[in-house]
């Protein structure tokens, strides 16, 4: 009898864990006359089914700008961000799906990202990343490797930014900083040497808030090279890139 | 000159860090002038409605996906050989996402160093062929494929292309790739690609200069978290 009893009470524990384990799903009520569910996430993918309103649909993940949901009869499809909208919580309360928004990019306190261009002659490639301490000010520090026919320079610096008008989506910035640049010759250049010097930079940008958490950027810099020779060298530097903020 | 402009350059960011300064005084004024103003009248109604309560669902993003590859890549001049490697990508919309790829093969010797039984002219280090890319592509053909009549999965062919740094022969080299891929999501999570890329760089190890283009064959298996 005891063992009976025992076999029950842990029975309900399994149900109530799957009970449970259920409804850890995000559940919204439809408000819309129907939501189409597509067959995949994509516009192109069939609409196969339907949520009418007043079911409560539960929201299984989201990729990109769509939401796989289950509707009422178990049957789960996807559903686009602009119907996701046009629903409530169960407790009546509105929903609000949108990731990110241009005013969330220039508040975000963390940006990082990735360029590519010309660094006097040689191709360069960027990876940066950037703290954010108002809309219009943020430090940036960035690791770029130029890569040239006879040398190969290596170089970071530390810069600050001032974006002009971050209200703007696409906006115009102003830079400098000051880092280190270490160049080596390339193995088949015989007799130079490596060296490492001094370096700083000032130059111009715009910055454009694509969608989402994505922004993309172009700019044009002035490197002075403090070289160890009687005069200083000056490079000039654009390059192009996307980022992300978070 | 260009000293000069560089001069110019940098009077332009004092004058714009002084009003920056002088600036933000006004703004902090203009602030604390709370309540109306003169001008305008007083409303004539205070409408008494509740603020709409917007709460953010707390659901599953899975907008990354993380992988291995392997395959093979054909090194111009040195090979065909094993690739493998690793990647990672961020869907940005349906349409569009990023990928950071990192990827390892062995060159063998060139014929020339074959037949000559000279030197080689690489040591075993310089001969591991290493790169890192960042890439952007772009699902240009989405779709569904379909196993006998029970069976769907969503699939998409999509067209690459980015830049990174090949690290061969004892340098780092600026490298350009483009290429197209399959992607076959066999559950909701998890996605086989199929890929054909071509990684392009300048190399003069071989006497003149000159363009390489190196074919690269992969079969991945992808996670989307």
């Amino acid at each position: 009898m005891r063992k009976t009893m025992l076999l029950i009470s842990l029975l309900q524990m399994v149900i109530a864990g799957l009970a449970h384990a259920e409804s850890r799903y995000q559940e919204v009520v439809v408000i819309d006359p129907y939501l189409e569910m597509h067959t995949g996430p994509g516009r192109g993918y069939p609409v196969f089914n339907v949520a009418e309103r007043g079911d409560t649909v539960r929201i299984l993940k989201s990729r990109t700008e769509w939401y796989k949901i289950e509707n009422n009869r178990e049957i789960s499809g996807w559903v686009h961000i602009d119907q996701m909208e046009q629903t409530l919580f169960p407790d009546g309360g509105f929903t609000s799906f949108t990731d990110a928004t241009h005013a969330d990019s220039v508040e975000a306190n963390w940006e990082m990202g990735f360029m590519g261009g010309d660094f006097g002659g040689a191709d360069v490639i960027t990876g940066w990343g950037a703290y954010r301490f108002t809309p219009n000010l943020s430090a940036e520090l960035r690791l770029n490797a130029a890569l040239g026919s006879f040398f190969n320079s290596y170089y970071g610096t530390i810069n600050i930014v001032h974006l002009f008008f971050p209200e703007w989506r696409v906006s115009p910035y102003f830079q400098m900083g000051t880092g280190v640049i270490h160049t080596a010759p390339k193995t088949t250049l015989v007799g130079a040497e490596d060296r490492t010097d001094q370096l700083g930079v000032a130059g111009l940008g715009v910055r454009a808030y694509v969608s989402r958490r994505f922004v993309f950027r172009a700019e044009y810099n002035s490197y002075v090279v403090f070289t160890s020779r009687d005069d200083n060298e000056e490079v000039n530097e654009w390059k192009a890139g996307f980022s992300f903020f978070f | 000159m260009e000293s000069r402009i560089l001069i110019l350059l940098l009077r332009g960011a004092v004058c714009v860090a002084a009003t920056g300064f002088l600036m933000s005084p006004v703004y902090a004024a203009d602030d604390d002038e709370s309540g109306y103003d003169d001008d305008v009248p007083a409303p004539v109604y205070d409408p008494e409605v509740d603020r709409r309560e917007i709460k953010p669902p707390d659901i599953d993003r899975e907008d990354f996906e993380v992988g291995i590859f392997g395959g093979f890549m054909s090194v111009e001049d040195w090979g065909v050989n094993p690739v493998y490697g690793v990647q990672l990508d961020y869907h940005i919309s349906e349409d569009f996402f990023m990928e950071a790829a990192v990827g390892r093969t062995t060159t063998e010797e060139t014929s020339f160093e074959i037949l000559s039984g000279g030197a080689p002219l690489l040591s075993d280090d310089e001969r591991e062929f290493t790169y890192g890319s960042v890439s952007f592509g772009w699902n240009v053909l989405p779709g569904e494929g379909f196993i006998g009549e029970g069976w769907s999965f969503s699939s998409g062919l999509y067209v690459i292309g980015g830049i990174g740094v090949t690290q061969f022969a004892g340098d780092d080299r600026f490298t350009a790739n483009w290429g197209f891929g399959y992607r076959f999501l066999a559950r909701d999570y998890l996605a086989v690609h199929a890929q054909m890329r071509d990684y392009m760089f300048d190399i003069d190890i071989l006497g003149s200069e000159k363009r390489t283009h190196n074919i690269m064959g992969t079969f991945a298996i992808t996670w989307f978290f």
